[in-house]
């Protein structure tokens, strides 16, 4: 079906050449491309980024399916509604299959456009991309301001730089920002965190507050923490927040699948953990907070930015010893902002988006320092 | 005197076709070519023309450069063409072989010193042998190198195993490393590989340095041993030979007479029976093995093998011709298919790594479009050297000379890299990208 398309009309030349990149992407979605090496290597290895982007999807969906149900319980509890698990998942998959659709077509269609712009392939990083950005906002926010955001992330953020693999800020990292600098009553607060649209019941009634467990610390501390969720609800995800970021354990399963594929880094996961274990532990005992500091891991969107979002192999810092610092301050300086900023209770995302400013530095300084020591080592030996 | 050099990076590509130990035929010589290409920035002059008569040994071409380098004939018979490309560039010279060899005599004297070393390089075309590092160049006889490296294996996929191709010519490979010993004060390095030390006639050879040396591709590579015995400062250079050169130029003091016959190992997944070749540089490739339709010829390995055709002619440098299958077929949902058994990938996002054994039927596809760098974490885990693979190769790119000297190019040629070609899933042609640097370095350094 594909080859009846291709030839003549889509070629150089052709009436529709235009569109080239749009139908060649569509092409390759479907069957390898036939070309052969010409230099270099003569045989390659069945990877490409295609299969990277996919696995990553992949790890994505368990907590884009527990965030499904999520939405459900949540609004069926905050409501009293007493919805049983299949209506709070299809509730759930049908508030987020229109973020998805709006996210997919926006993002697509200016990355496709841009494609054809420069003439190259249509690159597969917007299939991850558009995949995060639902998993990170609030369920309710509308349809326009995500769009707007989408465009906005993908055009300044991606496509200016030259595509995937050249930008410098994560793309769906900046897409939740500009919402939340742009759109501030729609993302954050008590009463956002809760889907209330769709339900016929609902329509006149106020929003009730449902705050996350952040903002409830943030306010009344451990003890009015405790007294609406327990550490476990919090580890398995039964709180308000962002879809994604809710289930500990649905994320870990999605590290587990980044980790074993060696699509993302363990040691960004791992010490940006350790950095915000660290600062937790010095904020309690210097008294900022109340909280153990293994709170600061279930709550917000602390895990998720730690596992999906610092570890994007294009933004984050690409030498070894720099994935360790720059994973370690991610996580400090996440719990820095959660604990001794008066205002805004929630750092992963401006966290992740300074040190992706930083990244380059941080390489920077890592070979320099190698570069250094190498030529003392040579001139000794 | 012995190092050991345990390498942890690098990837053996389980490629299809590894030649049996055994000799399949012997290819009598019928039309020799002797390629100038064979030679990196040899600018050749020729010195015959059709219809002379030639020994094997007497001299072909001269470098325009530096007169006294020569291109020597492997055959002795009648110059029957003169192959031309694009602006009357210079591409072969063809030698129709006489039935009865007769050798140009070089003597058997043991050279004395380095000069009288030298000069029998460089008389008997064996010169060219040598590569200089950096850059992977013709060497340059007025220089003294800090000292001289030879791998004496190579771990490059489905390559001639030298226990087998050099062992019953040890006598021939130690006079060689005597005469190469002559020429720096450094003295001769060889990396002898680990897995086979006890049963390797290498490791007997005598006035020169051993290095015993395991690990992965690449291994085997000489300049991958180099950066780890003795780093390549600036300013400094060192000489290279491969075993089979040594083994020629020693032969060549043995006996006087300049023989380049070698066993070639003809491998890949299309070759119905992968044996060794007996044959000179320079035998038309169909007359070493039968070529199958939709096929790739190339001289060498898959990794930095050089296309050769179907009517190519072995280089001088080639102990191994590998046929792959040109990979042009388009494969339904490869990239989406959970299982692909018959594609490796070293990437774990594949499920090659549940059998580790196994050996694949691998084609020329690319396997994937070219895109920006997002992975490179792969390029480290490929690279046993001390350095940042993809700051090097973004230098390269960048033509920032002063970054490129900092993240090493004076110890890598292309060759060190090539596995890196393999794994980016962004299918860059690293390989190119290093060249293009090192082309550079040379212009700009000159």
């Amino acid at each position: 079906m594909a080859d009846e398309k291709k030839p003549g009309l889509f070629e150089k030349g052709g009436k529709l050449y235009w569109l080239h990149s749009t139908i060649d992407a569509f092409d390759t979605f479907l069957r390898v491309p036939g070309t052969v090496t010409a230099k270099g290597a003569h045989v390659r290895d069945g990877i490409d980024l295609k299969r990277v982007m996919i696995m990553v999807v992949i790890a994505l969906v368990p907590a884009a399916l527990f965030g499904m149900y999520n939405v459900g319980l949540q609004t069926s509890l905050t409501y009293g509604l007493d919805w049983g698990f299949w209506q709070m998942f299809w509730y759930g998959l049908l508030r987020m299959l229109p973020l998805f659709i709006v996210s997919y077509i926006v993002g697509l269609a200016i990355e496709f456009g841009s494609s054809q712009i420069r003439g190259e392939e249509v690159n597969e990083g917007y299939l991850v991309t558009g995949f995060l950005i639902p998993l990170i906002v609030p369920v309710d926010v509308p349809l326009w301001m995500l769009a707007l955001a989408v465009a906005f992330s993908v055009i300044f953020v991606k496509e200016v730089f030259g595509g995937t693999g050249m930008n410098i800020w994560n793309p769906a990292l900046v897409a939740r920002a500009f919402l939340f600098f742009s759109y501030p009553s729609s993302m954050s607060g008590s009463s956002v965190w809760v889907s209330k649209t769709w339900v016929g019941a609902l329509k006149d009634v106020d929003a009730v507050s449902a705050a996350t467990p952040l903002a409830i610390a943030h306010d009344g501390g451990l003890a009015a923490l405790e007294a609406k969720y327990s550490f476990m609800d919090m580890f398995y995800g039964f709180i308000p927040g962002s879809t994604g970021e809710t289930s500990v354990i649905a994320i870990l399963i999605g590290a587990l699948i980044l980790v074993w594929t060696g699509v993302a880094s363990w040691k960004i996961m791992v010490s940006s953990i350790a950095g915000g274990l660290l600062v937790g532990w010095l904020g309690q005992i210097g008294g900022a907070t109340e909280l153990p500091c293994y709170y600061q891991l279930v709550m917000g969107g602390f895990l998720f930015g730690s596992v999906f979002m610092a570890t994007d192999p294009v933004t984050a810092a690409q030498t070894e010893t720099g994935k360790w610092i720059y994973g370690f301050l991610v996580g400090a300086l996440a719990v820095v902002v959660r604990l001794w900023n008066p205002g805004y209770m929630e750092g992963m995302m401006l966290a992740i988006l300074f040190m992706n400013t930083m990244a380059p530095l941080i390489d920077h300084c890592v070979v320099t320092a190698h570069v250094n020591r190498r030529a003392k080592k040579v001139k000794t030996a | 005197m012995s190092n050991h050099l345990d390498l942890k990076k690098g990837l053996d590509i389980p490629v299809k076709g590894a030649a049996a130990r055994k000799v399949a035929k012997t290819v009598k010589p019928g039309t020799i070519a002797v390629k100038p290409t064979d030679f990196k920035g040899f600018l050749p002059r020729l010195l015959v023309k059709e219809g002379d008569r030639v020994l094997a040994g007497s001299p072909v071409m001269a470098d325009k450069q530096n007169p006294r380098i020569l291109v020597t004939a492997p055959v002795s018979g009648t110059v029957s063409g003169i192959v031309r490309g694009e602006k009357r560039k210079l591409l072969a010279v063809l030698v129709e072989a006489d039935a009865e060899q007769s050798y140009a005599d070089f003597g058997t004297k043991v050279p004395a010193d380095a000069d009288a070393v030298k000069d029998l390089l460089l008389k008997t075309g064996l010169w060219n042998a040598l590569i200089q590092r950096p850059y992977g160049i013709q060497a340059n006889p007025d220089l003294k190198p800090k000292a001289i490296f030879i791998s004496t294996f190579s771990t490059a996929p489905l390559a001639a195993d030298t226990e087998f191709t050099l062992g019953d010519r040890l006598a021939d490979f130690q006079a060689g490393v005597n005469a190469l010993a002559k020429l720096t004060d450094g003295g001769v390095h060889i990396g002898v590989n680990k897995a086979v030390y006890s049963s390797t006639p290498f490791h007997k050879v005598e006035n020169a340095i051993t290095h015993v040396v395991s690990g992965k591709h690449p291994a085997g590579n000489v300049g991958v041993q180099i950066s780890h015995i003795s780093p390549i400062l600036k300013g400094e250079t060192v000489w290279t030979m491969s075993p089979l050169m040594v083994a020629a130029l020693g032969h060549v003091i043995n006996t006087g007479k300049l023989d380049l016959t070698r066993k070639v190992a003809v491998t890949g997944p299309v070759v119905a029976d992968p044996a060794y070749v007996v044959c000179l540089p320079g035998t038309p490739v169909k007359e070493i093995t039968d070529i199958p339709a939709d096929t790739r010829v190339i001289g060498g390995d898959v990794l930095t093998g050089e296309c050769l055709g179907a009517d190519g002619c072995l280089g001088f440098f080639q102990d191994q011709v590998t046929l792959l299958h040109e990979g042009t077929e388009r494969e339904w949902f490869g990239w989406a298919k959970p299982f692909r058994p018959k594609v490796h990938s070293s990437s774990w996002c594949y499920f090659s790594w549940l059998t580790p054994g196994k050996q694949y039927d691998m084609d020329t596809n690319l396997h994937g479009g070219p895109r920006a760098f997002v992975e490179t974490k792969c390029f480290e885990d490929v690279t046993p050297m001390d350095i940042f693979p993809i700051y090097l190769i973004k230098a390269c790119l960048a033509g920032d000379i002063e970054k490129m000297e900092k993240f090493g190019i004076y110890e890598v040629l292309p060759e060190d890299l090539a596995l890196c070609d393999y794994v980016d899933p962004s299918k860059n042609d690293i390989q190119a990208m290093i060249q293009k640097g090192i082309d550079l370095m040379i212009k700009e350094m000159a």
